[in-house]
């Protein structure tokens, strides 16, 4: 399972985002996951605690977003989210479809933190 | 204390796709394909690339491969004995390989000097589907032994894949395998992929699997 290198590129960045930040504690961060990105969610939650210890992580939540696999069908003209992975046919045609347009998606959306207010 | 968002809208794996990017700038460049070969572990990746790495040879092509394993040198010691320069990566522990350590293991290498990169990831049909290593070809391995449906529980994998092998082909019918049901569900995941039936032990396959190479160099190099 990679999701622990996954887990710690997230940390790495969160960190290096929180410099413009001083202080600031994470309390959720958000990801957007694609459905074809084999990653579980599970283990990643897993990980994730693990990994933010000791970090201005701790705590935080990890909210994962799965965005579904959509195929560009040509006899449709339209992109089509197939029903199942199992099948990369259109629902409308049945036509097999092989032009990924969106599903592999592995990115930090966005996170929440709580900044410390500067003293005056 | 204040609660903000921010938007990050940064992709995690973000420093190896702008290494695997690099790389695959310099491959082009100088004008070497490279193929990215996975499979579970025991598909005969290293077989398949042995043979392959021979007939290349004997036909007067430069060839040359990293091979990815947990630990040992086994693989490597293997394809060396084609005569093809061979480099091996431990990974140890990591069930992947990164484009960062591609990069690493090619110092020295003279890219320009060489037609054909293979790179033999390590035995894993889920992790290495994430991981761009810069390669123009992605070849998803199977074989017959493994049972037909391997394309549909690893849809990840497959649905990469710009090829797709199946080795073993020899011993096939002890197997009992089910031929049109394996071709069917990698076409199921990966509508319209090339798929070579092959046997590293007979040789079957090797000729197509080999115009495919000549092919995709021309295309894309």
């Amino acid at each position: 399972m990679h999701e622990l290198s996954i887990v710690s590129s997230i940390v790495d960045t969160v960190i290096e985002k929180l410099e413009a930040y001083p202080g600031a504690r994470v309390k959720e961060v958000r990801l957007r996951v694609g459905a074809l990105a084999a990653v579980v969610e599970d283990s990643l939650q897993f990980c994730y605690e693990i990994a933010t210890e000791d970090t201005p992580l701790q705590g935080s939540k990890l909210v994962v977003n799965i965005v579904p696999v959509l195929m560009h069908c040509e006899r449709c003209a339209q992109d089509v989210e197939i029903a199942s992975l199992q099948s990369f046919r259109c629902p409308r045609c049945d036509e097999p479809v092989s032009d990924l347009r969106q599903g592999r998606e592995l990115e930090i959306e966005s996170i929440e933190i709580d900044e410390v207010e500067e003293k005056v | 204390m204040t609660t903000r968002i921010v938007e990050l809208r940064q992709g995690i794996l973000k420093k190896n796709d702008e290494l695997a990017r690099g790389l695959r700038s310099r491959f082009n460049e100088a004008g070497v394909l490279v193929l990215n070969l996975v499979s579970s572990p025991g598909t005969g990746k290293t077989a398949f690339l042995e043979r392959t790495l021979r007939e290349l040879r004997d036909s007067g092509s430069r060839v040359a491969a990293l091979v990815g394993d947990l630990e040992t040198d086994n693989d490597a010691r293997r394809l060396a004995s084609s005569g093809a320069p061979v480099r091996q990566i431990n990974t140890h522990g990591i069930c992947h390989l990164e484009a960062e350590m591609i990069g690493k293991h090619l110092e020295g290498w003279e890219l320009a000097d060489l037609d054909y990169l293979f790179i033999e990831n390590v035995g894993n049909l889920v992790c290495p589907s994430s991981y761009d290593l810069g390669e123009k070809v992605r070849v998803a391995l199977l074989s017959v032994t493994e049972g037909e449906d391997k394309p549909l529980k690893y849809p990840t994998l497959f649905n990469s894949a710009d090829a797709a092998i199946i080795t073993k082909m020899d011993i096939a019918e002890p197997c009992g395998f089910d031929r049109a049901a394996a071709l069917k569900n990698i076409n199921e995941i990966r509508p319209g992929i090339r798929i070579f039936e092959t046997s590293a032990k007979t040789g079957a396959g090797m000729p197509e699997w080999l115009a495919y190479l000549a092919e995709e160099r021309l295309r894309r190099a």
